[in-house]
């Protein structure tokens, strides 16, 4: 397959009255045609920063200081603000956790999802409006022809998920960046927006960075999985690789903590401590004042990312394959 | 126990039935896990049962006294026994008290002790969920989501109660600070006999927790049973479908890339058509489904459902 995107060491730091906060601290990974990259991570690991760096969304305080991001032959990292606009919301678009405030909530949902295709010039007047219609279709809206011209309120939350999916595909992007898209929905939705996202990416060959603290969601969906700590990558792998084989210690700990449909009673082993204060990170290793295997090793030198396997990478001194 | 229980929320001209005739009971020592979705119900239901919100008709029996009839010093002396955990941290602790008096706050109140006997008791409860003492003096916006919670369970401990309602208080932390606070409510359960009432819309931690599990829909309970039964011989459609539709851990391997979906979504509570609650998202419906209400009956020894095709 080839690669959409490659990202080598990524950093995007943030300047707070307290002190540097390296929210991505030198992240690099690759993106197939076609394929569904998982990034996992607790709050503030960097996950959601690490993915908006890249379409330059970042806020005022906080910049891109080093790394690159190939989309398609282009750094997106060097492009001005007029260039990143061309790629937002066409070759790359964006679902967000909360429909309801990322949707305007005082324009129709057909004008919200037409608005990209006439900014981009793809389409106007009666053209964009069928288009909108259509995507409504597709994306399973009941009543499409009419709800077209309702307005976010009058939709369920599962509904808007759904209209912020139909204005993602407007354009045909080539990647979708989902952050949390089904964190605030209910289970019996969520599986519904979910089996909609795994179909869009069949019919349209998209390529899907999902993010998401859902690990159990994420074994299940991603083609490839790559768990964040601290800003860095803790591991990297395919998916049925990760399955097998959970190097990190820290995505060995997230899954026992995963409290799964059929854990036994007592089985669960959280994971000791609190993510650590950005501003006052631990020296060498992120992870090694909550880690069950550290060494001396691990508290004086950071460990580098190594590739354990195909493909297959893990920022541990300790881990090999077979032995953690 | 709690018997006929009805809370009814005026919504325009018309009656949002929240919590609509739910009758169960909580063993001493015994979890039930009550699990539905938004808008089910599941938290106008803890909350009335402590009367913080007031029901409107049933009964709450608690120890053999009724509490709906009690009033004043006796139902505050009564709910001295019964105390809560909420879902945000942060917004149900006192944010100008420290933690040390967050938790010291209802011996205060119950007039317990005298200051150093409090003080001694907010140690020993602060050992007991694992916070340590040298947070005792900090604010709860200096704490981390996963201590502000255990400044919560504390606070709920501090009274010895016999009853807890834990609202859903695990569903804004992390994972592994989820999993922390889960292995602690587990331990005081077996440590202090405790009864819990644990609310929640995940069915994975409701089962880790519970003895007995109730399946609730808009406002009623539709299955009641053992976990075991409730998780291995599901026989609501509802049930089926919430145990379907969750991820599970691909142990052999494989990703499971789509999950099985219930159609449509919890409709709107307020003037609900005759007959099943569930009727419109129900793959089994007939005619009777659309004309009477269907009864919770026992189908098999402790195992209740409220189908006609079940």
């Amino acid at each position: 397959m080839e690669e959409l995107l490659v990202v080598n060491n990524l950093k995007t730091h943030f300047h707070r009255y307290e002190g540097v906060v390296k929210a991505v601290d030198g992240i690099s990974y690759q993106l197939h045609y076609g394929e569904t990259l998982t990034i996992v991570g607790e709050s503030g690991s960097g996950k959601t920063v690490s993915a908006l760096s890249l379409l330059g969304l970042i806020r005022k305080n906080g910049r891109v200081v080093d790394g690159e991001a190939i989309f398609e032959g282009r750094d997106l990292l060097k492009l001005n603000r007029e260039e990143l606009r061309q790629i937002r919301g066409k070759d790359i678009s964006m679902v967000f956790q909360d429909p309801m405030t990322s949707l305007n909530p005082i324009m129709k949902v057909g004008i919200q999802i037409m608005e990209p295709l006439v900014w981009h010039k793809l389409m106007q007047g009666k053209e964009a409006r069928e288009r909108a219609i259509e995507l409504l279709r597709v994306v399973g809206i009941p009543d499409y022809q009419v709800r077209v011209w309702d307005y976010p309120f009058e939709f369920s939350g599962g509904m808007r998920q759904r209209v912020m999916i139909a204005m993602a595909l407007a354009c045909n992007p080539k990647l979708i960046i989902a952050d949390e898209p089904t964190t605030a929905l209910d289970v019996t939705v969520r599986a519904q927006i979910l089996n909609l996202m795994q179909d869009m990416k069949e019919e349209f060959g998209l390529s899907i960075i999902l993010i998401t603290h859902d690990v159990a969601l994420a074994m299940n969906f991603s083609d490839s999985i790559m768990v964040m700590y601290a800003g860095k990558v803790a591991e990297y792998a395919p998916i049925t690789e990760f399955i097998k084989n959970p190097l990190h210690p820290y995505s060995q700990g997230l899954i026992d903590s995963t409290i799964d449909i059929e854990a036994e009673e007592g089985s669960i082993k959280p994971i000791p401590g609190a993510p650590p204060n950005p501003l006052d990170l631990p020296s060498g290793c992120k992870f090694h004042p909550r880690c069950g295997y550290a060494q001396d090793i691990c508290r004086e030198v950071e460990p580098e990312s190594r590739e354990v396997g195909d493909n297959h990478r893990v920022a541990c001194h300790l881990a090999e394959r077979g032995e953690t | 126990m709690v018997r006929n229980l009805k809370k009814y929320f005026p919504a325009r001209g018309k009656w949002l039935k929240a919590v609509d005739d739910v009758s169960f009971s909580i063993g001493s020592g015994e979890t039930l896990g009550l699990v539905g979705e938004s808008g089910s119900g599941k938290s106008t239901l803890g909350r009335s049962i402590l009367r913080l919100i007031e029901p409107d008709d049933g009964e709450v029996i608690f120890e053999g006294v009724d509490l709906r009839k009690l009033e004043g010093e006796e139902l505050r002396q009564r709910r001295k026994f019964m105390q809560i955990v909420f879902q945000d941290p942060l917004a149900s602790l006192n944010p100008m008290m420290t933690a040390g008096q967050n938790i010291e706050d209802p011996l205060i109140i119950h007039n317990i002790g005298t200051r150093e006997e409090r003080r001694k008791t907010v140690m020993e409860l602060m050992d007991i969920v694992g916070l340590g003492r040298e947070i005792i003096d900090a604010f709860p916006h200096e704490l981390s989501g996963g201590q502000q919670q255990r400044v919560g369970v504390a606070r709920a401990l501090a009274l010895n109660p016999k009853f807890i309602v834990a609202d859903e208080p695990v569903s804004s932390l992390d994972v592994s600070i989820q999993a922390q606070v889960i292995s602690l409510l587990y331990e005081l359960k077996r440590r202090f006999r405790l009864s819990y009432l644990f609310i929640s819309h995940d069915l994975a931690v409701v089962k880790y927790l519970s003895d007995r599990v109730a399946v609730m829909y808009l406002g009623t309970i539709v299955e009641l049973a053992s976990k075991e039964k409730l998780y291995e011989s599901p026989l609501h459609p509802y049930t089926r479908a919430l145990l379907a539709s969750i991820p599970k851990m691909p142990k052999d391997g494989k990703p499971q890339k789509r999950f099985s979906a219930l159609k449509g979504e919890i409709p709107s509570p307020v003037d609900l058509p005759p007959g099943c609650r569930f009727q419109s998202r129900c793959e089994y419906m007939t005619e009777i489904c659309k004309e009477e209400e269907p009864a919770f009956r026992e189908v098999s020894l402790g195992h209740f459902v409220a189908c006609h095709h079940a």
